[in-house]
This record gives structure tokens, C-alpha cells and sequence, in this order.
């Protein structure tokens, strides 16, 4: 018995196969969404990936937000059903108000590419329960829109409530407040960060480690002891 | 709205006495004559623009053309070649039933003058190429030449560029794994933006420009056509209406990555599902390029209706229309039962698609305005019959005086300390200098399969996930070795990319080029692009490395000043498991290191007698090309069987350029001895090709001594991996972090 | 103190990829009847002292050369409001 992993394709998505990749290693079964299809089709869980939906255009997120199959996923995730945000997703996932907070321009306003270290603040999350709280990682990381902001009293209840799920270590790559690299909604089902587990799955490839591959691994464990 | 008679085929023959204004498009008396020869009267407007814009030189190839036969006259036999050149892009075999294209092309002038879309659109340009033949492209490279990089004009281009082609590529999802930025005076308001891509189908997806089969439609998909790179076009739209001005045409033009990403999507869906019998991006030249070269190497003919042609600006005249470079376009030939498919998987991806013609029987390229014929043409007078020049060329006579002035003449270093200090400056100066400030503005990761990405000697990507199968590209050309030698400095170029991809453990299979120069109505710039063209085409016989395609860029060159002569070479690899793969950083201490090939006084060219002397002059390093395919064979042959951990090419900054690379990536030091034989000076510092320095683990040391000798390959022990300086036994120590603030600061302070 | 804007826009004949994606997406969010976007920049510049026809024409070099790219850029320069001293 496995699980059904769904990934949505806007247009303009990129790392689509490469989540789909990450969710087969991890031993689930990927399921491609359309952004124009309102069916989930019975997944157990979605991934928003990375990319530049819609070219980033007007915002990033902005416009893939309001796609038909958005409005079933915010129904659904406010119900329960376990969704990841990367990068571009967590952009759609903050347009659409599942996350608190929003992206600016990274501070110094050149796309970054990098190895990003970072804590993991929450490993009770659907997505992190595959690590344990404190532990460091290695990401990659890779946008332009990276910079995490919201108000202070946000920030400080996302504090207080544990909900600052990963906090980048010894370079803060955009500016974002309180070293934000990724948070969680309340009930812990939506999680979004800027950096990409998807390319962090395998030995040889990429920056050569595989710190990702426990999102994949953690809902799939949540999914199949359900 | 009063409008003089449109100048359909059957008004131009009643009216031979117009005069069409030839010189303002750029055809010469001559030119224009062969046209009217071969239309048997005046061409009309519409048909004037297509000859044009198609005989321009950046279309017809007709000053370089004479000297790029040889590519294919001394072209090696080679089984991998699948498709030559002439096509979009070459295809070549790398096993498994994987066929890979690649390319390189130039976009020098538009970077200039916009750098951001400059070079996003140059990115744009090449990656159709690539979707074109069929292939998914999976990988970008970006070879950059700039001016002085403490010029004013350097950092409003160089941050320009670099964010124009993160901004495209990043956003098409296409990891950009190599490329090189090189710095020198004589780029000053000419610079380099050369763009590379890899794509990758299996065998029976292969994809060739061509309209066959009478009845299929043509389709034209992608962006609405604007009045983009028309330039002399406007003139004869200005003669059609003589009320109505044209609206003002764009100086410049926008890429739109998203745009581009949706059509590399639909066109590949369209692909799998076989609707497809031939292709072509519209890039230069337009739709004149696309329909001319789509029906001249089909076997039927063609007819086009230009009024169906979506168009961002209403005010387009057919002649405008037929010369927009509009970018993110494509044309379809489509079996008409096919159509109402491909026009579905169009929507899908919300692609606009035109059915704007069909393939006919007869032999001509006929198009519709209104009604009437305004063209009617053999396409292939137009696609492949363009004038052809024997440009004079000469050796120019500073040449003598130029390699007398022997850059090993050059005082050199005459203290340990002094040599401390000429070190040093070196790994900083700017050529030298860490690019992680620009490549960290391009995604290396995005698809999965980067295996490696500069700062490597090669970009590896992985093409098989189950079996491991991998490609490599490298990119290199040096401007001042090919100034003082221009046959040897080409070769170069090809034995420093070759040498750089067998470095990283793929073999090398064949050769794109992209020829840079200056203008070739100066015969000494002429004998510089021929002394190359020679070089190139020689060497690439004697590696058995075909060229399977490329591009010229002429003109390079700031009024009589032209440019250093600069052929960039981007050679491809296949590794059979990417697990075997070879990276630049020292991995583990203890390690022996080897100085692979022999080391002579060579300094002409060199980046020391750059930085050290401001000097250009000598001869460039002597080119063994046999030693290079020993050199390559030997690296393969480690690399597979698991003798050496890290490599690395040696090539401008020498050998100490090398190790420091390698030992910054890998954050681990290096002890080395001078070699007998050599002084410190020659073994640090000079760039002899055909060399490379590796890594060994102590228990393959003997395994692979004997390997070497058994082959006649010259090895030397020079080392050990070790700690965190670079000390170089009896001279001086540098600690990695000296090393590091002097390697990696350099770019940020000129540029961030 | 007088608040000046600059308002940078692509010159019409330029292609504006941002507005076109805006522009085709109104309709799926029920918006009808908007034949075109096109997105540009605005700029306030809070500026010290009177804004005389001197300090007009410096903003004005200013828009030029910094503000908008004038290869593919127009921009227009107006006094939006003035606050008096002390408010």
C-alpha cells in the first residue's frame, strides 16, 4: 500500500518532473494535476512545485492562485489534506492565504543560486516529521522572489506557535525576516519554504546530498499509517 | 485613406520601371540585379524584403561561407553524426538509443545596446534551435567576452547580460551548467553574448525543417507577430502608404521566457504525439527565413496568406510581417487530418496557433496579401542561393612584429617572495577570478540531472536515469592566443574544450563553433577568420570530432579596431554512467597528485603576461593534438576504471590556477615540489597544452603509473593533497584563505 | 516639500509580456471587456524646496537617465501635490 502524491503543472511550472521524481524515490506514487482541472482526483496529498508560474508576472503566484484547481485545493487543505509549497508554491500558497506572510524581491535584487544550510524548527509537520527538531540541512535554493516578510505580530505568533518551520543558518541568502526560510499553517498540513527538497534526493546529482528526501518520505509515512 | 496600388506580382511585371530602394535594405547593385535576373522582372516589395533580409550576411553566410566548407570537406568519418551541418542544429548518437543536439550561436550587438534582452532573447533564439530538431532541451551554456572589467561600459553590460540570461533561462527551466566570462579592452563596445544549448530525443524523434506533401498545413504558433528587428523594412512600408505612416518600430526587442516555456511544452506534446512532418523557429529573417528554408528543402511548394497572421500591431505592412523578428515563434507543417489536434494541444497551453498555408505541389513559394500574389518565388533562390563571396584576405604585416615581441622575454619573478606576490595577483585578477557571483545568478539545479555545472571543467547532465547515461559540454576560445596565431589559436579552443570534457570522464564526440570577428571587408580580419576556419577545420579532422554546426559573427569591431580574433568552441561528451564522473575538487587528503603532459617555457598569450606585464605578444602554446587524444584517453580510461577522484584542465593561469581551483572547491590544501628539470616559475605559471593535473588515491598510485607509461604519456609526481595552505616546497605558502578572499572578492567589488 | 511622480512606461511598440499574461487572465477571473494591460512603474519623489522649472528640468534628466530605460522606455514627470511647510 502507498500513497498518491499529486503535483500541479501551472503554465510556466518547472520543477514538476523533478517533484514527481522525488515522490517516486521516496516510494509514493506521484499523480500529475492540471491547473485547469478542478478534480484532485482522490490524491492523498498535493505538492505546488517550483517554477515561474505565469512568468512571475504582475506577482509571483499572483495569477496561478486563482486557477480552477486552486479552488478545490484551498477547500480541501483547509480540511485537512496535506499540501506542500516550494518556492513558486509557497508563493501560490501565500497569494491564496493558506500561509501567512508574503515574498519580496530578495534584498539584493539578483536571482540567487546556491546550498542553502538551514534549521528545521518543526519537525511535527505532516512534511518533517522524517527529521528531528534542530537538525540542519542542506537545500537548494534558487529564486528571485525569496524574501520572506509579514507583520510583526505575525512573526511573533508564528514564533510563539512553533510555526516557523525552517530558518536559514549562516547566510540569510534574501533578507528575509527572522532568517524565514519556511513556515506552517496552524493545523501543520500546509507547509511552504523557498528552498527545494525535490533536488535534494540524490547522491551524484545536483549538490550531491539527499537532506530532501524526508519531506517526501515524512507524508508518505503519515499517509500510509493513516 | 487614399493607398497607391498594392505591389502584387502582377503589378511589378507591368511596372519594371519602379525603383525599389535595394540599398537602404542593404543589397549591393549586383545583388539586386541576380534578383531581377532571377525573377525575370523587378521583384516586388514584399519579394525584395524576403531577398534582402535572406542574402544579408548574418542569414546567407556569404563572406564565410568559401572558408566554412572545409567543416565539411575535412569533416572526420564519424558514426555518431546523425545529422550534420545545415540544419537547425547538428545531431549526434550518444548510445542507448539517445540522439543529442546541440549549439552555439551569437547575439553580440542586440547585448550591446540592451543587455538584459540583449541576452534574454539570445537564449530565446537558441533554445527554438534546439526544440526545432526535435529535442527537449535539457541544459544552457553562456561563453561572455566583455571590455576592460574596471570600465564604466563593463558594469552597465556585464550585470545587464548575466541577469537578461538568468532572467530567461531560469524562468524556461533550463539549468545553466557552463560558459566562461573572459575580460579584455578589445571587447569594449563590442562584447561577446554567445549562447549555447544541449537538447535530447530519442533517435526516431529527430525533427528536420522541411515542408513535404501537398495539402499539409502550415502553422504559425507562438507570440503575435510585432514590428520587431524590422529596420529597413519600414522604408518599403513607408513607399506602400502614402498617407498612413507606420506606427514607430521597435528598437529592441522583448523576450518573454513564459511565452517560450509554454511553446517548448506544446511543441513538445505535439512531438510525442506524431502530428508533426517538419519544423522551424522563426528567428532571424522571420517568417521569410521559415518559409523559405521549410519549402526549399521539402519537396513540394508553398502558399502563404499573410492576412492570417495574428499581429500585435495592425499597422504592419506585408513586407514588415515577412521580415518581424518577433521572438517565441514557431511554423508547423501539419497533415491536415492533424490539424484540429495540434490547434487542441495549442489551446491546452494557451499558445496561439494560425493555420497560415499549405504545402503544394508545385515548386513555388507563393504569398497572399489582400487578395493579391505579392510573392512568388523560387524558395530556394532565396534560402540557399544567396550571393557568395571570395573576400580578399592578407596576412596583416603586423603580424611578424607582433610574434617577435616573445613574451618569454619578459622579465620574470627573480625572488620566491616576488613570485608569492605575482601568484596571487594572478588567482585574483579578473579573469582569473572566481565567476560564482555571476553563475550563481543561473539555476544549476532545476530538472534533476546536473551531475556537474561550473565551476567544472564540463557541464554534465545525466540523459538516463536508469542507466546513468550522461552528456558533457564544455566552451572555450582564447582571443589572444588566436590574435598571435589564428590557425594554432583556434586549435587551441578545440584542444582546451576537448581536453576539459575528457577532463570530467565523458568522451568527446563532436564540435559546435562561434566564430567571432571583426569586419570582413578588412582583409587582414579576412585572413584571421580563414588562418582560424583552417585551424579549426584541421584539427577537428585530426580528433575525429566532426563540426555539426554553428554561427559566424562578423562585424565585430569599433571603427577600424576590430575585435581579437575569437572562435568559441563548445565540444560534446558522452559518459556511459555518470556515477563515473570527475570532479574539479581535491576530495581527500593524502592524495597524490600528478602532473599529467610536459611543461615548456610558453608565456606568449599567457594571463601572467597579462596581468603581470600588460603584454600581448610571442607565440601562443604549441598545439600536439596526438597528446591531447592520448591526454583524453588516459583521464576517460582513469575516470571509468576509479584511479583518480579529482581533475582538472590546465590551460590560462597554468598549473598553480589548477591546484588553487581545485583546492578552494575541494577546502583542502596541497604541498608541491618543484619537478626536476623545471624552476618554480615555468612550473607554476606557464599554460602548455596538453596537460591536466589529477588525483590519486594511494592504492591506485601503481595502477596508474603503469597505465601512463604503458601508453607513453608523460607523468610526473608533483604533490599531495594536504592541510589548508598551498605551500610550494623551498618558495612560499599561501593559506586557502588568503587564496579565497584574493579568488572570490574580485568580481563582487568590481560589480555588485 | 511637493511630491513629484514619475510615471516610466515601455513605449507602445515594445512588447510587455507582463501585461499581456495580466491581461489574458481577466477574463478567467470574470472580468470582461479589457482589451489590453500594459504595467509600468511609478515613482514618487518626495522633493525638498519649491519645484521650480530647475528642479522640473533635473527630474526630468534624472527620469531620463536612471529612472526609465529610454531605449525601451517613456516616461512623463508631473507635481502631484504640495504640502505646505509645518503640516
Amino acid at each position: 500500500m502507498t500513497a498518491r502524491i499529486g503535483v500541479v503543472t501551472f503554465p510556466g511550472s518547472l520543477d514538476d518532473r523533478d517533484t514527481q521524481r522525488a515522490i517516486r524515490l521516496a516510494g509514493a506514487e506521484p499523480v500529475a494535476l492540471w491547473h485547469k482541472d478542478k478534480d484532485l482526483h482522490q490524491v492523498d496529498a498535493v505538492v505546488l512545485c517550483g517554477g515561474f508560474s505565469y512568468g512571475d508576472y504582475l506577482r509571483a503566484g499572483a495569477i496561478a492562485r486563482f486557477s480552477p484547481v486552486m479552488e478545490t485545493l484551498i477547500e480541501q487543505a483547509k480540511a485537512g489534506l496535506p499540501v506542500l509549497g516550494i518556492c513558486n508554491g509557497f508563493q501560490i500558497l501565500t497569494e491564496a492565504h493558506l500561509l501567512p506572510g508574503t515574498m519580496l524581491r530578495n534584498d539584493h535584487l539578483h536571482f540567487i543560486c546556491r546550498d542553502q544550510k538551514l534549521r528545521v524548527e518543526n519537525a511535527e509537520t505532516s512534511w518533517t516529521t522524517d527529521y528531528t527538531a534542530g537538525q540542519e540541512i542542506h537545500i537548494p535554493l534558487k529564486n528571485n522572489d525569496g524574501q520572506y516578510v509579514a507583520d510583526e505580530y505575525t512573526l511573533d505568533q508564528l514564533e510563539a506557535e512553533g510555526r516557523v518551520a525552517f530558518r536559514y543558518l549562516d547566510f540569510n541568502p534574501n533578507g528575509s525576516q527572522r532568517d524565514i526560510a519556511g513556515v506552517t499553517n496552524e493545523a501543520g498540513n500546509v507547509v511552504g519554504l523557498m528552498p527545494h527538497p525535490e533536488h535534494a534526493v540524490e547522491p551524484l546529482i545536483g549538490t550531491g546530498r539527499t537532506d530532501g528526501l524526508p519531506f517526501f518520505t515524512s507524508i508518505l509515512k503519515k499517509l500510509v499509517n493513516a | 485613406m487614399s493607398r497607391t496600388p498594392l505591389d502584387t506580382v502582377e503589378h511589378a511585371a507591368a511596372t519594371p520601371d519602379v525603383e525599389l530602394p535595394w540599398a537602404e535594405l542593404g543589397l549591393k547593385k549586383d545583388e539586386y540585379e541576380r534578383v531581377v535576373e532571377i525573377l525575370g522582372r523587378r521583384p516586388t516589395g514584399a519579394e525584395l524584403a524576403m531577398y534582402s533580409v535572406m542574402w544579408s550576411e548574418h542569414c546567407s553566410y556569404k563572406s564565410s561561407k568559401v572558408h566554412l566548407r572545409q567543416f565539411g570537406e575535412k569533416a572526420p568519418q564519424s558514426d555518431a553524426l546523425l545529422v550534420g551541418i545545415g540544419e537547425n542544429a547538428g545531431v549526434v548518437d550518444v548510445g542507448q538509443g539517445y540522439a543529442v543536439t546541440f549549439k552555439v550561436e551569437s547575439h553580440n550587438h542586440p547585448s550591446y545596446v540592451e543587455p538584459y534582452q540583449g541576452a534574454a532573447t539570445g537564449v530565446g533564439g537558441i533554445v527554438r534551435d534546439i526544440i526545432a530538431m526535435g529535442a527537449r532541451p535539457v541544459a544552457v551554456v553562456d561563453p561572455l567576452r566583455f571590455g576592460a572589467a574596471d570600465h564604466p561600459d563593463t558594469k552597465r553590460v556585464l550585470p545587464g547580460v548575466v541577469a537578461g540570461i538568468g532572467g530567461y533561462g531560469n524562468c524556461l527551466g533550463l539549468p545553466n551548467i557552463g560558459g566562461e566570462v573572459v575580460f579584455d579592452a578589445c571587447y569594449q563596445g563590442n562584447p561577446l553574448v554567445n549562447a549555447g544549448a544541449i537538447g535530447v530525443m530519442r533517435h526516431e524523434d529527430i525533427h528536420l525543417a522541411k515542408a513535404s506533401g501537398a495539402g499539409n498545413k502550415v502553422i504559425l504558433y507562438g507570440a503575435r507577430t510585432g514590428g520587431d528587428g524590422i529596420g529597413g523594412a519600414s522604408i518599403l512600408a513607408s513607399e506602400t502608404f502614402d498617407d498612413a505612416k507606420p506606427s514607430k518600430r521597435p528598437a529592441v526587442q522583448v523576450g518573454d521566457p513564459f511565452q517560450e516555456k509554454l511553446l517548448i511544452e506544446c511543441t513538445l506534446e505535439a512531438f510525442k504525439e506524431k502530428l508533426v512532418v517538419g519544423i522551424q523557429d522563426l528567428g532571424a529573417a522571420g517568417l521569410s527565413c521559415a518559409t523559405s528554408e521549410l519549402a526549399s528543402n521539402g519537396s513540394g511548394g508553398m502558399r502563404v496568406t499573410l492576412d492570417d497572421v495574428p499581429l500585435r500591431d495592425s499597422t504592419l505592412s506585408p513586407e514588415e510581417i515577412l521580415m518581424s523578428e518577433s521572438q517565441e515563434r514557431m511554423c508547423a507543417v501539419v497533415e491536415p487530418d492533424k490539424v484540429d489536434r495540434f490547434l487542441e494541444i495549442c489551446d491546452k497551453w494557451d499558445v496561439i496557433a494560425t493555420v497560415i498555408g499549405e504545402v503544394t505541389d508545385g515548386d513555388r513559394l507563393e504569398i497572399f496579401w489582400h487578395g493579391g500574389k505579392i510573392v512568388d518565388v523560387d524558395p530556394r533562390t532565396v534560402a540557399h542561393d544567396g550571393p557568395v563571396y571570395e573576400r580578399p584576405y592578407a596576412r596583416p604585416d603586423w603580424q611578424d612584429a607582433l610574434q617577435a615581441d616573445d613574451a618569454n622575454k619578459l622579465p620574470r619573478p627573480e625572488t620566491s617572495e616576488e613570485l608569492r606576490e605575482q601568484v596571487l595577483k594572478l588567482v585574483a585578477s579578473p579573469n582569473q577570478a572566481s565567476k560564482s557571483w555571476i553563475t550563481s545568478q543561473y539555476d544549476h539545479f532545476v530538472q534533476g540531472n546536473t551531475v556537474l555545472a561550473q565551476p567544472e571543467d564540463s557541464g554534465m547532465i545525466r540523459v538516463d536515469e536508469s542507466t546513468g547515461l550522461g552528456v558533457a559540454i564544455a566552451t572555450d576560445g582564447n582571443g589572444r592566443y588566436a590574435k598571435l596565431d589564428p590557425y594554432h589559436g583556434a586549435q587551441l579552443a578545440l584542444a582546451e574544450a576537448y581536453r576539459n570534457v575528457a577532463t570530467t570522464g565523458a568522451k568527446p564526440l563532436a564540435v559546435s563553433d562561434c566564430l567571432n570577428f571583426g569586419s570582413p571587408e578588412d582583409p587582414a580580419v579576412m585572413w584571421q577568420f580563414a588562418e582560424a576556419v583552417r585551424g579549426l577545420a584541421d584539427a577537428c579532422q585530426q580528433l575525429g570530432t566532426p563540426v555539426t554546426g554553428g554561427n559566424v559573427s562578423l562585424y565585430n569591431q569599433t571603427g577600424e579596431v576590430a575585435i581579437h580574433p575569437t572562435p568559441v568552441v563548445a565540444v560534446l561528451g558522452v559518459i556511459d554512467d555518470v556515477a563515473r564522473r570527475t570532479p574539479v575538487a581535491f576530495q581527500e587528503e593524502g592524495q597524490l597528485l600528478y602532473l599529467l603532459g610536459d611543461t615548456r617555457e610558453e608565456f606568449g598569450g599567457s594571463a601572467w603576461s597579462q596581468v603581470v606585464h600588460d603584454h600581448l605578444g610571442g607565440l601562443p602554446p604549441q598545439v600536439d593534438l596526438e597528446r591531447e587524444r592520448l591526454l583524453a584517453e588516459i583521464l576517460i580510461s582513469a575516470s571509468r576504471d576509479g584511479m583518480i577522484d579529482s581533475a582538472h584542465d590546465l590551460s590560462d593561469g597554468g598549473l598553480i590556477q589548477a591546484v588553487v581551483e581545485s583546492a578552494l572547491l575541494g577546502g583542502k590544501g596541497a604541498r608541491l615540489i618543484v619537478p626536476d628539470g623545471l624552476d618554480a616559475f615555468t612550473f607554476l605559471l606557464s599554460e602548455s597544452a596538453g596537460r591536466a593535473v589529477v588525483a590519486v588515491p594511494r592504492s591506485e598510485e601503481v595502477r596508474f603509473n603503469d597505465m601512463c607509461g604503458a601508453r607513453g604519456l608523460p607523468v610526473t609526481r608533483i604533490g599531495v593533497v594536504d592541510g589548508d595552505t598551498v605551500d610550494i616546497q623551498g618558495e612560499f605558502t599561501l593559506t586557502l584563505e588568503e587564496l579565497r578572499t584574493a579568488h572570490e572578492g574580485t568580481i563582487p567589488a568590481l560589480l555588485a | 516639500m511637493a511630491r513629484v511622480v514619475v510615471d516610466v512606461m515601455l513605449k507602445p511598440e515594445i512588447l510587455d509580456p507582463q501585461g499581456q499574461a495580466v491581461q489574458r487572465a481577466l477574463p478567467r477571473l470574470g472580468f470582461e471587456g479589457v482589451s489590453d494591460v500594459r504595467q509600468g512603474k511609478r515613482f514618487e519623489l518626495e522633493v525638498d524646496g519649491p519645484v521650480d522649472d530647475a528642479a522640473l528640468a533635473r527630474i526630468h534628466e534624472l527620469a531620463e537617465s536612471f529612472l526609465a530605460n529610454t531605449v525601451i522606455e517613456d516616461f512623463t514627470v508631473k507635481v502631484e501635490e504640495v504640502v505646505e511647510a509645518g503640516k
